[in-house]
């Protein structure tokens, strides 16, 4: 087994409702995404954001766009008007979770590693 | 098959002007739908009508309605905004003068969706037991009811068709979802029942798609973010809709961007909830029923839809002061840029301490180090970077605090770390926070007023 990005195996976007964020995140090949259902659980992705999310992580699936969405609740300094944040909306959480390492294959890391 | 098509000129009060212009103007289109409101609109609105009581709507919307007339006319092409604000009535006068001055009187008509304004009636509502709890922490609107300063309720899309049922060519509405303003042309259009819950999702979900405007185009797109042509003139979204709820996602031929069904899927999941309870006043749209697939260059189709019924509530948005907060920064130069900007924190946050001033929050970044994903995931800079944001704000329900520390900023620069610039912009802002409040009412306790007069 070898350890890669979320970043080369997903895309993602987010945004904001409130002081929760929102984070979905797509798998681009089908055949990843029981790996994102698998290793991208809820609780990984509360430790992830430790010192940001400061709430609960709910997270769905969305099977059918191959795609997982997070919910991260108690994120943005109260939120909208109220965040002194840079980011008040959560825009760039979707490439936070990016950067959250996997467990994949030895011949999918060195797929993905050639293809780069 | 009868298709309407159905284009998002606006995504949000503030985006591009030029948008809608392009969208009457590069191609065909049946109806031009525009968001102008955002939480915080609506007690800008109202603070605005307060002061004169023929304003309080969005005017950008009536300079953009006057330039593109001739096209609206000609090519007999309907228009969906929220751009009434608290002031529906006001923008349609404002409107039904531009269609004169343009020499179209008689010859259009304007209808209005309003009655979405219950900040007159909250008292009455509560005094009746309405509530109007907050929906996250349970507290009832009486709690901060001496400090709202708006509160409208979300109509949905059954209330634009009607509007345009009424044989109105422009219709300006109060609050109404955002996926609204591309169901109602639908609803029109085909008739759908309202228990046809399957084809009002597909409506809803169509409305989802394009309501943030170029961001399904390719517009925020992380997808291949580098080879998206010719993004300075990106086309905004068009849905060809049709009777049975299949719907393609496109754009005008020639327009920037790219429509693949990699950048629906960002589109799709943006500010998602539980995807498969989507609420809207029209239906609950379930998201894990969509099938995608593309459908030439810069098409994507939708197909597959379902939907359950609505609920008896409303979504209710109401705005009440909270306080208030103001940020200042400076730029920190090499060497130590980071260093200095971290002292200088130490420095600001030790005076503040020593003039008493104590705050609800005291908020500190490091722009270019860790502003967006905090210190844990960004990691320790590069210790030779050129130059660090120092970036500090403060909350509080005491005004004279949040003022007194916006002084305590610029004099960094003569009294704090070295090499210090950024200061140009002046002293840091004092503003107020209007905070957001969101309830429920039941459906039966508010009536949508719709009106449609001639120009």
């Amino acid at each position: 087994m070898a350890r890669v990005k979320l970043v080369q195996i997903a895309h993602a976007r987010s945004g904001d409702k409130g002081d929760t964020a929102n984070v979905g995140l797509i798998a681009y090949k089908p055949e990843y995404y029981p790996m994102l259902v698998e290793q991208v659980t809820a609780e990984r992705v509360k430790e992830h954001f430790k010192g940001i999310c400061l709430g609960e992580v709910e997270r769905f699936e969305v099977p059918n766009l191959h795609a997982l969405n997070f919910l991260l609740h108690a994120s943005l300094d109260g939120g909208g008007t109220l965040s002194l944040k840079t980011d008040a909306q959560g825009k760039t959480y979707s490439a936070a979770l990016l950067r959250m390492e996997i467990e994949v294959s030895d011949s999918l890391a060195k797929q993905l590693a050639e293809s780069k | 098959m009868k298709t309407v098509r159905i284009a998002n000129g606006q995504g949000f009060w503030g985006d591009s002007l030029q948008a809608p212009i392009e969208q009457v103007r590069r191609g065909p289109i049946d109806y031009l739908t525009l968001d102008y409101l955002a939480e915080i609109t609506m007690s800008i609105m109202q603070k605005q009508r307060a002061r004169d009581p023929r304003s309080g709507y969005a005017r950008d919307f009536v300079a953009m309605i006057e330039e593109i007339l001739p096209d609206l006319i000609e090519h007999n092409i309907k228009v969906v905004a929220n751009a009434g604000g608290v002031n529906p009535e006001a923008c349609r006068d404002a409107v039904i003068d531009a269609a004169r001055r343009r020499g179209f009187a008689k010859k259009i008509k304007i209808g209005i969706v309003a009655g979405d304004d219950i900040m007159s009636q909250l008292d009455d509502f509560i005094g009746r037991g309405v509530e109007l709890q907050n929906q996250e922490t349970g507290e009832p609107l009486a709690s901060i009811r001496d400090r709202v300063q708006s509160a409208n309720v979300y109509f949905g899309g059954r209330e634009i068709a009607d509007a345009l049922g009424q044989g109105a060519q422009i219709i300006i509405a109060g609050r109404v979802t955002d996926t609204g303003l591309s169901l109602g042309p639908m609803i029109h259009e085909f008739n759908w029942a309202r228990d046809d819950w399957d084809r009002l999702a597909a409506g809803t979900i169509a409305g989802h798609t394009v309501e943030c405007g170029a961001q399904c185009t390719g517009g925020n797109c992380l997808v291949d973010w580098e080879t998206i042509p010719n993004v300075a003139d990106i086309g905004y979204p068009i849905i060809e809709a049709n009777p049975d709820g299949s719907f393609v996602i496109t754009k005008h031929k020639g327009t920037g961007g790219r429509i693949t069904v990699a950048s629906i899927k960002e589109q799709l999941l943006y500010e998602m909830g539980d995807p498969r309870e989507y609420i809207t006043p029209d239906c609950i749209a379930d998201f894990t029923t969509i099938q995608l697939e593309q459908d030439g260059t810069d098409r994507v189709r939708f197909s597959g839809i379902k939907g359950r019924p609505a609920t008896d509530l409303y979504k209710v948005s109401v705005s009440y002061s909270a306080g208030w907060k103001a940020v200042g920064s400076l730029v920190y130069g090499w060497p130590d840029a980071y260093k200095k900007a971290r002292a200088a924190d130490r420095v600001v946050r030790e005076r503040l301490d020593r003039l008493g001033l104590r705050f609800d929050t005291v908020l500190t970044e490091f722009v270019g180090v860790n502003a967006c994903h905090g210190e844990l995931l960004s990691g320790p800079p590069d210790p030779d970077i050129a130059e660090v944001t120092f970036r500090i704000g403060v909350r509080s329900e005491d005004k004279r605090a949040v003022e007194r520390f916006t002084r305590e900023v610029a004099p960094l620069v003569l009294n704090g770390p070295p090499t210090v610039t950024g200061f140009a912009a002046g002293r840091a802002k004092v503003e107020e926070i209007i905070a957001y409040w969101p309830a429920l009412i039941p459906k039966n306790e508010v009536k949508p007023k719709i009106s449609v007069v001639e120009a």
